[in-house]
């Protein structure tokens, strides 16, 4: 079973990719894929964006933007299957399998937020 | 509204049965008639031997929660006219999650032990001298626990709780709701001794904020926001004692 200081971790986590995942994801969902495609508000075109993707504070933003929201899905889903199915038991395996999905993401996060060109 | 309603009731007699069974009694229907009154007429004029508790009759010493039609609700608080509806019929059963004692009547020893564990009294580090007088408390340092300290320990939000289901060690709602009502008292100096048994994967992090708890309390606690806001607290614990290893507290969140 997790220590104490484990779980306070993976919750910070958690509840960090929450925040994210409630507010900002659904304000990109909106711009990107209803308010841009079809006209309610004037898009930005790709050398612009490509141009604040530049800046070190955006790819900064779409690291944590990426990246937090995968540890709230692990988290959340890590006791969707311990109580969902049951299995507890396998809390290493599920451990392992859940956090680390999160860790492989965030490391693709931060190679394609740093080396996009 | 029919003038008949009908009760299906768990019994168990431990001595005779294997398992709980279901009798079924036909009651009449006043208007002003809860689950509880229809229960005391079948034990009065019915059936003598049908065991529940109940006492206070006004939602005030939480011990006639069962599970009515499935939902766990005090049964003084429950009209029979609200079931009308539902074909007249109404089930009632034990608390869910609890062992039964007889018939209606659930073991609440592990409850008992759980919520000593976390301490729900006043704790002091100094001793006052009586002759000092009271401990003096704002209104505003009142409504920071008062929410809290409604609770009446009637333990439907344990019956309401999935993880109480899976997990039985899980310390559940009521008593963390309790302990976060003495952390929050500007009287108590408590906190730090209460953190072992909060702070812990059978405390707060077992709970995966269903909030069925807050739903069912009768008293409007919110024991699920008790138990955020203790989580909130103890990861800026967690972090402070990461940052300065030394002599924080930052359980103590009184105004
Ligand atoms: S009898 Fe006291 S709360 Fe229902």
């Amino acid at each position: 079973m997790a220590r104490q200081s484990d779980e306070a971790f993976f919750w910070m986590l958690f509840s960090a990719g929450g925040v994210i995942a409630a507010i900002l994801i659904p304000v990109h969902l909106f711009l990107f894929g209803l308010a841009f495609p079809l006209g309610w508000l004037p898009a930005p075109d790709y050398e612009r964006l490509m141009s604040l993707v530049h800046m070190p504070l955006v790819r900064v933003y779409l690291f944590v933007f990426c990246s937090l929201p995968l540890f709230h899905w692990a988290h959340r889903f890590r006791y969707t299957l311990y109580d969902g199915l049951k299995v507890k038991h396998l809390n290493e395996v599920i451990f392992a399998l859940c956090y680390g999905g999160a860790v492989a993401g965030t490391v693709l996060a931060a190679y394609l937020t740093w080396t996009i060109a | 509204m029919a003038d008949k309603i009908i009760l299906e009731v768990a019994r168990y007699s431990p001595e005779q049965d294997t398992k709980p069974c279901f009798a079924t009694y036909e009651v009449p229907v006043h208007k002003e008639w809860v689950v509880l009154d229809a229960l005391n007429y079948i034990k009065d004029k019915v059936d003598g031997s049908l065991t529940y508790r109940w006492s206070c009759r006004m939602g005030i010493c939480g011990s006639c929660g069962m599970m009515v039609n499935g939902e766990p609700k005090l049964t003084c608080a429950t009209f029979l006219s609200s079931y009308a509806h539902n074909g007249n019929k109404i089930r009632v059963e034990p608390l869910r999650y609890f062992p039964v004692v007889r018939d209606l009547v659930t073991e609440l020893s592990d409850f008992l032990v759980k919520l000593k564990k976390v301490k729900p009294w006043l704790i002091r580090k100094d001793t006052v001298p009586l002759s000092q007088g009271e401990f003096l408390q704002t209104p505003e340092q009142l409504d920071y626990y008062k929410q809290f300290s409604m609770c009446i320990n009637c333990t439907l939000c344990y019956s309401a709780c999935p993880v109480v289901g899976l997990d039985p060690k899980f310390v559940g709602p009521a008593a963390i709701a309790l302990a976060q009502r003495y952390n929050l008292d500007s009287r108590d100096q408590g906190a730090v001794e209460r953190i072992a048994v909060l702070a812990h994967p059978e405390g707060i992090w077992g709970c995966t904020f269903v909030g069925e708890c807050t739903k069912v309390c009768p008293k409007h606690v919110d024991p699920a926001g008790a138990i955020q806001q203790y989580k909130l607290n103890a990861v800026l614990d967690w972090l402070t004692s990461f940052l300065m290893p030394r002599g924080h507290n930052s359980q103590d969140v009184k105004p």
